[in-house]
């Protein structure tokens, strides 16, 4: 199938790796290891202590999953955690209630099907994140992925970048609409094709949200896409070595970048990208084919465009005519579909999805979407070639398992942060606000006359919610023991990234739905057609937002 | 006083420290010594004259690329690890084999703990002064705890994509 598959050496690592985290949880577990000494060795294994238990944070490397591994997930979150996992928006997956005697035996059981925990925590390169498109979008000038294996090897146990100052996001696009967030990584990279028609990336370096968000400055318009690798590593090199280590809240390459000025920050890049000539840094030609073989393999079948399945489905049943409309999108070949399967069902944590629905949606991906899944930055699920004919069979399922909300980037698709539920670090509970908007967004008809409105809530200013990109971001800050939420609007992660700007005065838990009820009506009122919520805001600026929220607030 | 391990020839051994590590402010003691970068500046010459074995220190925020020129006449560069955390010393271990040709002695002195061997020898360190008790032993199961590396270093490892071609 038209997925990267391990080969030996591929194996081999992971299976090494698992056996020194065996040898080293043992040692824990004996005493001989303290557990300031075990910290940094279970961190780099993705396993961190929470309020409530120890937590396993599994890479699923740039968001791509086959049936067999989606199954594994389920198996292990049943033996071993709760029956659920909780997908993230680093695409990666976090089971919450693990014990540590059992980390080593889930290792295996990952190793097993290709999977594994590294480096989804600590100060080093994480898991490298892409289009949940990839390989199905039209519009794409090549396929990511390759790319991003490219990255997964050269970065996994790099000997120079494992002590990093801070943790190091990249994500790689290869579409005009960026579903990735480039812009707002440690670094983005767009892949194009230039007059000439050569592959190449422009490459953005210094975005970031966290306490201090930034969007990140392009540094590059055309980097011939072989000379990738040594490009990152001058980049990483230049970061490794000058990166502020003093304060942790400086130390990501956004602060450097801001601090010497991105023009300044490039010369110090190239500068050494000169000097790496000749290193054996960049993938030799046939690697890249190599890599380039396992994804193109894709068995298409030739299809006529229209489906007369599908148009009588659409005929017969409102409900999946709707889900049509909104959550399947168009695939580069003809006859089939992308379909988006949400993880935002009303009631449910943003991500958050169950054994029995990741085995209906690994079964579905083996059937009906050549074994292929994807987890989307906002954390869903996507099944990226769906035979238009197929589309009622795969949407019964789905809803019979609760998993076809008609909701894709509509107000109750909320990127939320687990926040105070599970977290030590947040302040506020962003999940139950996660949960009381789309249950007032919850009327499919509603939600679709609001149209686009990307909503983002993180618990406290690390920004694990995204907050400052979301159309509406909602930051969750304490005061003096009380949980407050702080709106901003106008922000967004996609190609036409920007930071949102904070509205007011933050409001109390109790006044968060109805604040983001009032923006809405008040953009309903002034939208022109086909105007999205973050269009009218552009036009219009804060006023009648602010005016809509506060104007009664001395009376509340 | 600590044990140095030295990797030779791909083996992990105790060795002789013959080298004093001396500070910044500290009398010069005889025999061969570790001078810090700015002392060695300024008094390097004069021992080197003696027929001394002469090493440098370097902190992590002091540049490798400044030693150049000086080092064929340089038997040991130390690298501090003020904490392990602190990485920027595999940088300074890289340039140092691969851009500036050094052959002597790269050390690893400070918060060095055996969890490192692995990227610590695949960025071409080969004098180890460990800070965890740690002994050859420990050290040689660490660093050869992967069988297979995805990307070049300051090593003589052959990456995956080179392997792969057989």
């Amino acid at each position: 199938m038209g997925v990267y598959q391990y080969d030996l050496i591929d194996a081999d690592m992971l299976r090494d790796r698992a056996e020194a985290f065996r040898d080293q949880v043992s040692r824990r577990l004996s005493g001989a290891l303290t557990e300031d000494q075990f910290k940094p060795l279970r961190l780099m294994n993705g396993l961190y202590l929470q309020l409530h238990a120890y937590m396993l944070r599994v890479a699923i490397p740039y968001g791509s999953l086959n049936s067999a591994q989606l199954n594994r997930l389920a198996a292990i979150s049943r033996r071993f955690d709760k029956g659920y996992g909780h997908f993230t928006t680093r695409t990666n997956i976090q089971f919450h209630w693990i014990r540590l005697k059992d980390a080593p035996d889930i290792l295996d059981a990952l190793a097993e099907v290709g999977l594994h925990a590294i480096q989804t925590s600590g100060n080093c390169i994480r898991n490298t994140t892409t289009d949940p498109y990839a390989g199905a979008a039209a519009d794409e000038a090549d396929d990511p992925r390759v790319w991003c294996e490219a990255i997964r090897q050269w970065s996994t146990f790099h000997p120079e970048f494992t002590y990093l100052p801070r943790k190091f996001k990249i994500a790689v696009t290869a579409s005009a609409q960026d579903r990735t967030a480039a812009r707002v990584h440690d670094i983005g990279l767009k892949l194009r094709r230039d007059a000439h028609g050569a592959l190449g990336f422009e490459v953005m370096v210094g975005g970031g949200l966290g306490r201090t968000p930034y969007i990140g400055k392009t540094i590059r318009d055309h980097l011939p896409a072989h000379r990738l690798l040594s490009y990152l590593t001058a980049i990483l090199r230049v970061y490794n070595r000058l990166g502020r280590r003093d304060n942790i809240y400086k130390a990501r390459i956004k602060v450097l970048v801001a601090s010497l000025g991105a023009e300044t920050f490039a010369e110090l890049v190239e500068s050494e990208w000169r000097s790496l000539d000749g290193e054996m840094l960049d993938l030799p030609d046939v690697e890249l084919a190599r890599i380039r073989g396992a994804f193109a393999a894709e068995a298409f079948e030739p299809r006529p465009l229209r489906s007369e399945i599908f148009e009588g489905a659409k005929r017969s049943d409102p409900a999946f005519a709707r889900f049509a409309r909104r959550n399947v999108l168009a695939h580069k070949k003809p006859g089939y579909a992308i379909v988006n399967v949400p993880l935002k069902a009303p009631g449910a944590p943003p991500g958050d999805c169950s054994a029995d629905q990741m085995e209906v949606v690994a079964d579905l991906a083996r059937r009906y979407s050549m074994d292929d899944v994807r987890v989307t930055h906002a954390q869903n699920l996507v099944l990226p070639h769906v035979k238009l004919d197929d589309l009622p069979l795969v949407f019964a399922r789905l809803q019979a398992e609760g998993l076809a909300t008609p909701n894709l980037d509509l107000v109750s698709d909320i990127i939320a942060c687990p926040g105070l539920d599970y977290c030590a670090l947040a302040n506020t509970r962003a999940i139950p606000i996660a949960q009381q908007i789309a249950e007032r967004f919850a009327d499919p008809e509603m939600a679709e006359r609001v149209g686009e409105l990307k909503i983002k809530i993180s618990g406290c200013i690390n920004a694990c919610g995204h907050h400052h990109v979301g159309h509406i971001g909602i930051l969750g800050v304490d005061k003096k023991g009380e949980e407050f939420y702080q709106i901003s609007l106008g922000g967004s992660g996609a190609e036409d990234a920007a930071l949102g700007s904070i509205l007011g005065p933050a409001l109390s838990a109790s006044r968060v739905v109805e604040a983001v009820d009032a923006l809405v009506d008040a953009y309903l009122a002034v939208r022109r057609p086909a105007e999205r919520f973050l269009d009218t805001y552009r036009r219009l600026g804060p006023d009648p937002f602010k005016e809509a929220v506060y104007a009664d607030a001395d009376q509340a | 006083m600590r044990t140095l391990i030295r990797l030779e020839k791909g083996a992990f051994v105790v060795g002789e420290d013959l080298f004093a590590m001396v500070g910044p402010d500290e009398p010069l003691p005889a025999g061969p010594v570790i001078l810090p970068l700015r002392r060695f500046q300024a008094e390097g010459a004069a021992v080197l004259d003696e027929g001394r074995a002469l090493g440098v220190r370097l902190e992590p925020h002091e540049r490798v690329e400044d030693l150049a020129y000086d080092l064929p006449r340089i038997a040991v560069v130390a690298l501090a690890f003020p904490k392990f955390r602190d990485g920027r010393a595999y940088s300074a271990a890289v340039l140092l084999r691969r851009r500036l040709g050094f052959q002597g002695e790269v050390r690893a002195v400070g918060d060095v703990l055996r969890d490192q061997a692995f990227e610590m020898v695949r960025c071409g360190f080969d004098g180890f002064v460990p800070a965890d008790g740690s002994g050859a032993q420990d050290w040689a199961a660490a660093a050869g705890r992967y069988r297979h590396v995805y990307q070049a270093a300051a090593d003589a490892r052959a990456p995956a994509f080179v392997e792969r071609r057989g």
